[in-house]
């Protein structure tokens, strides 16, 4: 039946692209209405026969991914969700699959936002990755929510030097000192890693600008596709590894079930996004070369004239 | 109102209440008929947002003015409860913070003879937040440039030195690539030639597109002198980094945007019509 599916949604997108392609070789336009349509079409169908495919990570994921896993168990990683929903359909399943990841390892999670949305957003991570993966982990001792701080990069500047001051409690107003978690921190740098998940601002560039280079704390990400192009040049040397896009979320998706075949029926948010996001992309693609064909055509026409 | 407009609207009351009622018999628990009002609600705004991409339309425009009205109600509450309340009020009045139940957080300078309370310092934002609201006075107006300047000075600040640190003077620092990366000779070079991203051709290659990239691309930008002969070509091969850099980034944005469409699509097929898991 799957295949079957495939089969028709091959020939209903490859027919109708076809049929584009003839119609412009004749030289008659195409309504902007018949672009959405294939690409809701082309986004829709995969998704409905939910076709997924295997991905192999890329040295800038791997790298993240290798960070996480070679640090001994037990590391305070600090993780914040600098995100809101919008963003939450490339965002949240990375900051689900780095914090199963983290859990898995046996490490202390810290989370906290600088976004006020990021605090309903870490709820979701919460129900669908801690309570319902972690059960046994135990709020306080093995994560602790710290909540929501107004104050963008002056949040920044304060935790870099004392956390305590801009966190006086967690998101329960238990107070800092009662937490076993947070024994020993004073600031950002008594964290072995920082990750933040996000893709506006304040966000990544800025937990680098702020923590990671004036503190030497190892500092990660994982961020919307828009941005991603901007955080690049960051990696090696400032960032230790970086997730961008649900394509580097889906190759994290994948190593990680892999390599942990407790997880390997985990639910992969991002995976199931590769299939739309491939039939989507050839269908840009067309498009892009139909476009084309219509300028020569066009141009030829009014050469002739 | 046309008759048309009339018949539209009544086939969109009735199809919400429809997916209202299925909702609600499908869901179980004492919220059942809540959440499916949330859900038939959400299903609907999103559809009245998509219903753009055909012309526009007065759904389009209720989801919209819903949407910008709702934002600026949760921005303006967030502001309130988040700065006052969670950042000012612990550090002004205890009393005030257990109005407000939140932890106090005081503190000051205690100099032996005299204690100096941390909260006197928090008066001068509290000063300069109400001087920011002058603006809304049309005569006194003028007086909101001076928290404005404030404002403006302390993250120019702020923010000049990190950027100059991090996106200045440490991205020079990685410019600075080998262009040999562990050479052990031809042999070896020859014998490990990978195409891996981590593989020693690919890395020496990648070091050399960066070294030509910045090169380039700074003389490209560079006008003091006529791009013509070998400084012109090299302007070029500039251009052509810059439009791949662009294209690259353009690129990423679809992917995005195709993200946020599979995310709202998934919402439709699975938490509304419930057909996917």
């Amino acid at each position: 039946m799957g295949n079957i599916g495939v089969i028709l949604m091959l020939v209903l997108i490859g027919g109708g692209l076809l049929w584009l392609f003839i119609r412009a070789l004749r030289g008659r336009e195409v309504d902007r209405r018949v672009v959405f349509a294939f690409i809701l079409v082309s986004v829709a169908l995969p998704l409905l026969l939910t076709i997924t495919f295997e991905m192999k990570p890329t040295p800038v994921v791997e790298a993240l991914y290798d960070r996480i896993d070679s640090l001994p168990s037990g590391s305070r990683i600090l993780i914040s969700f600098d995100f809101d929903p919008p963003m939450a359909p490339e965002v949240q399943p990375m900051a689900d699959v780095i914090t199963r990841h983290v859990l898995a390892k046996g490490h202390k999670a810290i989370f906290m936002t600088l976004w006020a949305t990021g605090q309903s957003q870490f709820n979701v991570t919460l129900q669908d990755v801690i309570r319902a993966d972690f059960p046994e982990k135990v709020e306080g001792v093995d994560w602790v929510n710290l909540g929501y701080k107004a104050g963008n990069e002056g949040v920044l500047n304060v935790i870099r030097t004392d956390f305590k001051k801009m966190f006086p409690t967690d998101v329960n107003t238990i107070p800092w000192d009662s937490i076993p978690i947070l024994r020993g921190i004073r600031s950002c740098s008594d964290f072995e890693l920082v990750i933040s998940v996000g893709g506006g601002k304040p966000g990544v560039k800025e937990w680098v600008l702020f923590v990671g280079d004036p503190t030497g704390v190892p500092t990660a990400g994982g961020v919307a596709a828009v941005v991603a192009p901007m955080l690049y040049p960051y990696y090696p040397r400032q960032m230790c590894g970086i997730l961008g896009g649900i394509k580097a979320a889906a190759e994290y998706e994948d190593h990680f079930r892999k390599n942990y075949p407790v997880f390997s029926d985990m639910k992969t948010p991002a995976l199931v996004m590769m299939g739309p996001q491939t039939v989507a992309h050839v269908v840009i693609l067309a498009f892009i070369v139909i476009g084309n064909v219509l300028f020569f055509v066009a141009r030829r026409k009014e050469v002739r004239r | 109102m046309s008759r048309a407009s009339i018949v539209v609207l009544v086939l969109v009351c009735v199809a919400f209440a429809a997916s209202w009622v299925v909702r609600a018999g499908a869901n179980e628990g004492d919220a059942a008929v809540r959440d499916a009002f949330l859900v038939t609600l959400a299903a609907f705004l999103t559809l009245a947002i998509f219903s753009f991409m055909y012309r526009d339309n007065p759904y389009y425009k209720f989801a919209e003015h819903l949407f910008v009205g709702v934002s600026a109600a949760y921005w303006m509450c967030m502001g309130f409860w988040s700065t006052i309340v969670g950042n000012l009020v612990p550090r002004i009045s205890e009393s005030l913070s257990d109005f407000f139940q939140v932890p106090y957080s005081g503190g000051g300078l205690d100099f032996g003879l005299f204690y100096f309370s941390y909260r006197y310092f928090y008066l001068i934002p509290i000063i300069l937040g109400i001087l920011l609201l002058m603006r809304l006075v049309p005569k006194a107006g003028w007086i909101s440039r001076w928290p404005l300047a404030f404002i403006v000075g302390t993250f120019a600040g702020l923010n000049l030195v990190r950027y100059l640190q991090s996106d200045f003077i440490i991205q020079i620092s990685a410019s600075f690539v080998p262009l040999f990366v562990d050479w052990h000779g031809f042999g070896h070079f020859f014998s490990g030639l990978s195409l891996a991203a981590n593989g020693q051709f690919v890395a020496m290659l990648s070091n050399l597109v960066v070294f030509l990239g910045v090169i380039c691309g700074l003389i490209y930008f560079f006008f003091s002198k006529e791009h013509v002969g070998w400084f012109g070509g090299a302007s070029r091969l500039g251009i052509w980094i810059l439009m791949i850099t662009f294209g690259a980034s353009f690129g990423y944005t679809v992917m995005g945007r195709i993200s946020l469409l599979v995310g709202r699509l998934t919402f439709l097929f699975g938490d509304w019509l419930g057909i996917i898991g």
